[in-house]
């Protein structure tokens, strides 16, 4: 028996998952926390939020997101992944940035507009 | 060949410098930080005291008084703020009464105008949030609070307009004897001399065995403080002060120029010269001295914390003299209170040594002591359209604490003596100075000083060198060892 | 004249703003500080919001853009870059920008959403050097998120709110190594599921009921002391662990940022931080609302905007049809548990079917009831498993309910099951 916290929603419901029993679930609030707790002693996956470079913007970074959780052990290479990337702006919303993370059929996607910005004039 | 080199730009250096950058003289300051008043001329209570406690016929109490005097008229001309706001030394005893009778003799020898001493419920009349154990009070009309980095800040500008050089980043690593006078050397310089200014602060005495035999040393006291935010600006109108200890003056609650409340210090022995820490132990112990003079203190306004080195040498007085063995080098030592307040007089006394000693004085007559500095924040709304409307950066807020715009930085950046760090912006023209201490507007300013020396925001400082805000970008990109 | 003023441009701000134009006001402006709108969310590139308002888990860059999307579909204006340096009290907004120089703009209503700011090291008085590398989390999370820039390679984390966890992965995942997140209470006051996604997943340990009690560095932060504390938060002599780190992260508390509000004299409310505010959002002012975390600090954006919305739809009915203010409303009292509601006072004669109470609890209560009385009636009571103090809970009183009050205080208490 192990004891988690579902992470699905902000209530983080307190559950108990039985190994030996098929990984039943009990302590859930709904069927997503249901689904977290068999899955999450067997193949815990994350959605991975960060941010990638981009040129032309009025930020350096765009944020970005998994469009799917990943394999947790995957974490590192997604990051190393998202360090190859230069964006240029404009980007959108929802505009993939990284296809297919490690394999997973995941993508990284932007998770905002992105205007081109001209560089202000400031005095020097 | 300079004609003096002056070592230090706290605010006696600067005072220093101002004073002789009226004559025909060529003079260099050498200041060991990045910037000048960033030891203990920014680290200390910013009160310009009456002259009271000094004992007569010293030096402290002359040039108290003088400075005091000089300090009116010149944070008049050169745009610091000052404001002449009284103080009070409070008496809970027969015993402080006694004391306070004292003060009053000896600062009516020493010249104080005014002094007056109060009843209880008078003093409390006129600081309604004192205490009701205080049984008299010693007020003092002439004493006033100012921004001593803006006051050491406006002196060495306009030292350095005047023509006046100015080498930071420079500690002074040897002085070597020469016919003619002296050779001060950095790591970056060797400046040759005839007369040599030590206005070294903690460091003074190392600087002055470079150049003579060991005629005192330095053992620094610290003062912790807590600075409130504006919201307790109005707590006390006055400095007002506890009986004075054989230690020091005592702690003390007062407004400050910038509108807050700032209370301390103690008095304890620091670990190192260089050790401005603050401590448990230390700001338990300013809490319960503060409270005795305003019982409902609230210190959970604070909005920092911070502790200044005074300058302690085995001799009561200050040190103003010609060093033994060493024509032409004058100490300017053992500066711990009222040094802030006969920094004038002191420069002016040490201007008078080295014309004594020999350096010829004659005035420039281009010399300009005018500075205005535009305060946003200060302004009327008609004039606040106006500027915006001359120069739109005027229109740009970096700092919503203090209300410091992007026109205000630009003008610091552009000053006589640029900023090399956030913190130096910061004593230029506020931004980080309020409430959110500088986490909405730094990385502005990391933005704005970046952009001005032309470098990425992992080389900006916070303050002096060694530190650095970031360290490396993420995602690749340069990495900052 | 404008109809409505909204000071900020963040998720406050614009739902007020788009629910004002929904109600059917159309002069309309909001004003931002910052150059584009979003607010706080532009730098929360995190998971976890709009689970309640939208249905989906969203980052807060993807939920700012769900409302500023809806926004552009309607004729509210919007100026950014442009600082609010004062509004009198009748509803003058003084502003200044860099493209406009001073201007003062004329409001039949203004909505107050100026979000809040963040506690600092002197507000806590930690003792020690003053070095370079200590940062509000915040602060650090700005740099790190939209200008790229690591604040820091060996971190200690001071209070484990959201923000504070939230960095703590934010960090780790760029790189740095978090070596613990000191929190001075004896339970987190964040969310659990950050717990288990900051801290669990990358084997960052939690230490609760400990604080820093020193900082060390001569240039940069070297290292800090961490001690624990007992019952009364005093650290513990003999509980000392030096850690070595370079950067230290405060997160330890959020103040709304009222001086604005202050500036007009609006009645304040010490428990929140915020202006005291009837359950439509409006202050003492006559036509002046707000919401948000000016009015007291949320833990889920999507409690802001259900708020936000509120404030908005009472501003327009404010201006479209008149001060319909009940003179003598109801207080809102805060019985033994509950440190503050928000709002502070409540007209029974409500437009509304009922209201939204929201409140904060004192202490973690688990199986208890939440208890609504007036005199010595009880009005209502609602069950609850778990309360905590880092979790704003509701409630909502139907109107029939709140009748029953008769003018009388009603007091807003928590019971735990084993003392009934």
């Amino acid at each position: 028996m192990t004891e988690l916290i579902c992470i699905v929603c902000p209530k983080g419901c307190h559950l108990l998952v039985d190994e030996q029993n098929d990984y039943k679930v009990t302590g859930q609030g709904c069927a997503r926390g249901e689904q977290y707790g068999k899955i999450e002693l067997q193949n815990p996956t994350r959605v991975i939020t960060s941010t990638v470079r981009v040129s032309g913007a009025l930020h350096r970074r765009c944020p970005v997101k998994t469009d799917r959780a990943i394999p947790k052990g995957l974490i590192a290479d997604a990051m190393e992944l998202l360090g190859r990337v230069i964006l240029r702006a404009p980007v959108k919303l929802g505009q993939v940035v990284c296809g297919d993370v490690c394999g997973t059929g995941a993508r990284f996607v932007s998770t905002r507009d992105m205007e081109l910005w001209e560089k202000p004039d400031t005095p020097e | 060949m300079y004609d003096v080199v002056v070592i230090g730009c706290g605010i006696v250096g600067a005072a220093a410098a101002f004073a002789l950058s009226r004559y025909q003289l060529s003079v260099a300051v050498v200041e060991r930080d990045n910037d000048v008043a960033n030891g203990t001329t920014k680290a200390n209570s910013a009160i310009l005291h009456a002259g009271y406690d000094p004992e007569p016929g010293t030096l402290m109490a002359a040039l108290n008084v003088e400075g005091a005097d000089m300090a009116r008229e010149l944070c008049r001309e050169l745009d610091v703020p000052y404001r002449q706001c009284g103080s009070l030394v409070l008496a809970f005893s027969p015993e402080d009464e006694a004391l306070l009778q004292r003060l009053l003799e000896r600062g009516r020898a020493n010249g104080v105008q005014g002094l007056q001493i109060l009843g209880g419920d008078e003093a409390r009349h006129r600081e309604p949030n004192l205490s009701g154990e205080v049984t008299a009070a010693l007020y003092a009309p002439t004493a006033a609070i100012v921004s001593p980095w803006e006051y050491a800040l406006a002196l060495a500008e306009t030292a350095v307009v005047n023509g006046v050089k100015l080498y930071l980043d420079a500690p002074v690593t040897a002085i070597e004897k020469e016919d003619a006078g002296y050779c001060v050397v950095t790591p970056e310089t060797r400046l040759r001399t005839r007369y040599v200014l030590n206005a070294a602060g903690l460091f003074a005495d190392d600087i002055h065995n470079m150049a003579a035999a060991p005629a005192f040393s330095i053992t620094p006291d610290r003062g912790e403080y807590y600075l409130l935010d504006n919201s307790e600006g109005g707590v006390v109108n006055t400095v007002v002060f506890q009986c004075p200890t054989p230690v020091g003056k005592g702690t003390l609650i007062a407004p400050t120029v910038h509108g807050n409340l700032i209370v301390g210090p103690n008095n304890e022995r620091p670990a190192a010269r260089e050790d401005v820490a603050t401590t448990a132990d230390g700001l338990r112990q300013v809490c319960e001295l503060a409270r005795k003079s305003v019982p409902d203190l609230n210190l959970r306004q604070s909005i920092r914390n911070f502790a200044g080195n005074r300058s302690v040498t085995e001799f009561d007085d200050f040190i103003i003299a010609e060093a033994n063995g060493a024509p032409g080098f004058v100490d300017l030592a053992g500066i711990k209170s009222p040094g802030l307040t006969a920094a004038p007089a002191i420069a002016k006394k040490a201007v008078e040594l080295l014309a004594s000693a020999g350096l010829a004085l004659r005035e420039k007559p281009d010399f300009t002591a005018h500075r205005r500095r535009v305060r946003f924040r200060g302004l009327s709304p008609a004039r606040r359209a106006d500027i915006a409307r001359e120069n739109s950066a005027y229109g740009r807020v970096i700092c919503r604490c203090e209300t410091v715009t992007e026109g205000e930085i630009l003008d610091a950046l552009r000053a006589p003596i640029p900023p090399r760090s956030v913190d130096a912006v910061k004593r230029r023209c506020g931004p980080g100075m309020g409430r959110c201490q500088g986490g909405f507007c730094g990385p502005r300013i990391v933005e704005l000083l970046a952009k001005h020396q032309g470098c990425s925001p992992a080389e900006i400082l916070q303050n002096t060198a060694g530190t650095y805000i970031l360290t490396n970008e993420t995602k690749g990109g340069t990495t900052h060892v | 004249m404008y109809d409505l003023i909204v000071v900020g441009g963040g998720p406050a701000g614009l739902a007020a703003a788009h629910a004002a134009w929904q109600k059917g006001l159309r002069r309309i402006r909001i004003l931002e500080r910052d150059r584009e709108l979003g607010g706080i969310l532009n730098q929360c590139i995190h998971n976890g919001f709009g689970l309640h308002y939208f249905g989906e888990e969203l980052t807060g860059p993807e939920y700012a853009g769900r409302f500023i999307g809806m926004l552009q579909k309607t004729g509210v204006e919007v100026s950014l870059d442009t600082m609010v340096l004062h509004i009198s009290q009748g509803r003058e907004v003084h502003t200044v920008s860099k493209a406009e120089g001073c201007r003062v703009l004329r409001a039949r209503a203004v909505v107050l959403a100026m979000g809040c700011r963040e506690r600092t090291r002197g507000a806590i008085a930690i003792p020690g050097a003053r070095p370079a590398g200590i940062f509000t989390a915040g602060a650090a999370q700005r740099y790190v998120n939209m200008e790229g820039y690591m604040v820091g390679r060996r971190v200690v984390v001071l209070g484990s709110g959201d923000i504070g966890l939230i960095m703590a992965r934010r960090m780790t995942l760029e790189g740095a190594r978090v070596l613990g997140c000191v929190e001075l209470m004896p339970y987190s006051g964040g969310l659990n599921r950050n717990i288990v996604q900051c801290l669990h997943d990358y084997g960052i340990p939690l230490y609760l009921s400990h604080t820093i009690t020193e900082i060390r560095g001569r240039a940069r932060v070297e290292g800090v002391t961490v001690m624990a504390v007992d019952e009364e938060r005093n650290p513990v002599p003999g509980t000392e662990q030096e850690f070595l780190c370079d950067t230290v992260l405060l997160s330890v508390g959020l103040i709304p940022e009222n001086e604005l509000t202050r500036g007009m004299g609006v009645e304040m409310d010490a428990r929140t931080g915020g202006a005291a505010v009837l359950e439509s959002m409006e202050t003492s002012a006559p036509g002046v609302f707000a919401c948000g975390n000016v009015v007291h600090v949320h833990d889920l954006v999507d409690f802001v905007t259900a708020e936000s919305i509120r404030a908005g739809e009472a501003a327009a009915r404010y201006v479209l049809e008149g001060d319909t203010a009940d003179k003598k409303p109801v207080e809102i009292q805060n019985g033994p548990g509950v440190t503050y509601t928000v709002p502070q006072r409540l007209r029974p004669a409500l437009p509304e079917k009922g209201v939204d109470i929201f409140f904060r609890v004192s202490r973690i209560f688990r199986d208890s009831a939440v208890r609504v009385t007036a005199g010595d009636a009880q009005i209502a009571r609602y069950r609850r498993e778990h309360l905590a103090p880092g979790e704003m809970e509701r409630i909502t009183l139907p109107r029939a309910l709140l009748e029953k009050a008769a003018g009388q205080p009603i007091t807003i208490s928590v019971e735990e099951a084993d003392s009934q």
